[in-house]
């Protein structure tokens, strides 16, 4: 049986992991390359690395993180950040990333998806949302969580994957580093209407959050950065509960 | 020295940091010289069927392939690449390298297609499982699976709706249907049993 997939996020600025409440006030998470090593020994199912002020002048460092991160990676690897072009993505692909996450470009110009797709196959290309709930409405957000964009999440994301979209990483803004949990109604909503994975980030808290998103929020995957780089959960312990809950997990080592 | 053949498809750069991290002698090459010396050759594989057997047949590689397959050289042949070690595939009605008769189908299951993520693996005895525990999880990213003709061959099945062989051994040629470069743990060692089988098989001629 498919396994339910546990994702450490790895958010870097100028080089460094950071991670924020809300998206905003950032504390420094460490060095890349040495956390990417240190979740892929401690059985996370797969690693996301967001750039999250990519802009051109970087882009050249990043790559090169990148690269040195994927030489120690050896579980599917998504990278995302200032991705606007086939040419963004390709050379992503190259420098060892095995799937690439698109948004605001996505959304300024969604054919970016259906020519990404074409090239590199669904599988590569991973729609991420920032959503954040604005009165009865789940409005997405573009540049790094900076600029609304008056968009309904649903029908982007049922939109996106019409294009060629192979998985959606959805993350409410509202839950984001609060440790609340996840966004259920939100994650569940998506996850009815579309036809692929869908990876719920944003909010974990504890072990119990896992367990909701997977069951009430329907989730194929859930993310978390925070909880996982300051040590108050080990991949490992929580891998423990959900199997001990009857979930699919894969176990890492016996 | 193991070869990682490049015919223009396909993830090289992960199965090549794989190899290094194991301190395993490896090259991604596309030079038939560098094939024939090659103590095992792996193909790797993301991609269209047609679009691999194109490549293979227009370079040449496909030729040498079978050539080394016929002199008993040790072959892993990873998603596609074991994909197209069969008849023939479904994708774009392609005709493959045939060295293993069989065919490969697309699902049709209401599960999500492609299957992406990981799933387990029913194992038989075999040199490529040795170590690797029953039923251990493996990385999949695929729509398409191999069903040989002769059930004899299947070393491994896995179960996505319906069940389906992911991984063959057939004299020295091995197929994955999973991605063991990305399968962490059990993947490595994977690849590690596959280094052993070569080097056993190498007589230092």
């Amino acid at each position: 049986m498919l396994a339910k997939r546990i994702i450490s996020c790895l958010d870097v600025r100028d080089g460094r992991v950071v991670k924020g409440v809300n998206f905003v006030n950032l504390r420094d998470g460490g060095d890349p390359v040495e956390m990417g090593k240190f979740y892929n020994d401690q059985g996370a199912d797969e690693l996301v690395f967001l750039d999250i002020t990519a802009s051109s002048d970087n882009r050249k460092i990043i790559m090169n993180v990148v690269e040195k991160v994927a030489k120690q990676v050896f579980i599917p690897f998504t990278v995302g950040g200032g991705i606007r072009t086939v040419d963004d993505m390709r050379s992503t692909l190259l420098a060892g990333a095995d799937k690439v996450a698109i948004n605001t470009a996505a959304l300024t110009n969604p054919n970016l998806i259906s020519e990404c797709a074409n090239i590199f196959g669904n599988q590569c290309v991973v729609l991420a949302i920032d959503v954040k709930q604005n009165k009865n409405k789940w409005e997405v957000f573009v540049n790094g969580g900076r600029t609304p964009t008056g968009k309904n999440a649903l029908t982007w994301a049922k939109l996106a994957i019409k294009l060629g979209a192979g998985e959606i990483l959805l993350t409410s803004m509202d839950q984001d580093g609060t440790k609340l949990g996840y966004d259920l109604v939100l994650t569940k909503q998506i996850s009815e209407v579309v036809s692929v994975p869908v990876i719920a980030s944003g909010g974990a808290g504890n072990k119990q959050d896992f367990y909701n998103v997977f069951t009430q929020g329907k989730a194929d995957a859930a993310l978390a950065a925070s909880l996982f780089h300051f040590g108050e959960l080990k991949i490992k312990d929580l891998k423990k509960y959900l199997l001990d809950m009857k979930l699919p997990i894969r176990i890492y080592k016996s | 020295m193991i070869i990682i053949i490049d015919y223009g498809l396909g993830n090289l750069g992960s199965v090549k940091n794989a190899l290094d991290k194991l301190g395993i002698e490896s090259m991604v090459s596309s030079s038939i010289s560098d094939i024939e010396k090659a103590d095992g050759l792996i193909i790797p594989g993301v991609g269209s069927a047609s679009e691999g057997m194109i490549n293979l047949q227009e370079s040449g590689l496909g030729k040498v392939i079978r050539e080394q397959i016929e002199m008993e050289k040790p072959f892993l042949g990873i998603c596609l690449g074991m994909q197209l070690f069969f008849s023939s595939s479904e994708e774009g009605n392609t005709k493959c390298l045939n060295v293993i008769a069989g065919k490969v189908k697309k699902f049709r299951t209401e599960l999500k297609v492609p299957q992406i993520g990981w799933n387990q693996v029913k194992k038989k005895s075999s040199r490529l499982f040795r170590g690797i525990k029953n039923n251990s999880y493996f990385y999949f990213v695929h729509s398409y699976f191999c069903q040989p003709k002769e059930s004899g061959s299947e070393i491994g099945i896995t179960d996505y709706g319906i069940t389906f062989c992911s991984a063959i051994e057939n004299e020295n040629v091995f197929g994955v249907q999973f991605h063991p470069e990305k399968s962490g743990e059990n993947g490595l060692k994977l690849l590690s049993n596959f280094k052993d089988i070569v080097y056993a098989n190498n007589t230092g001629n």
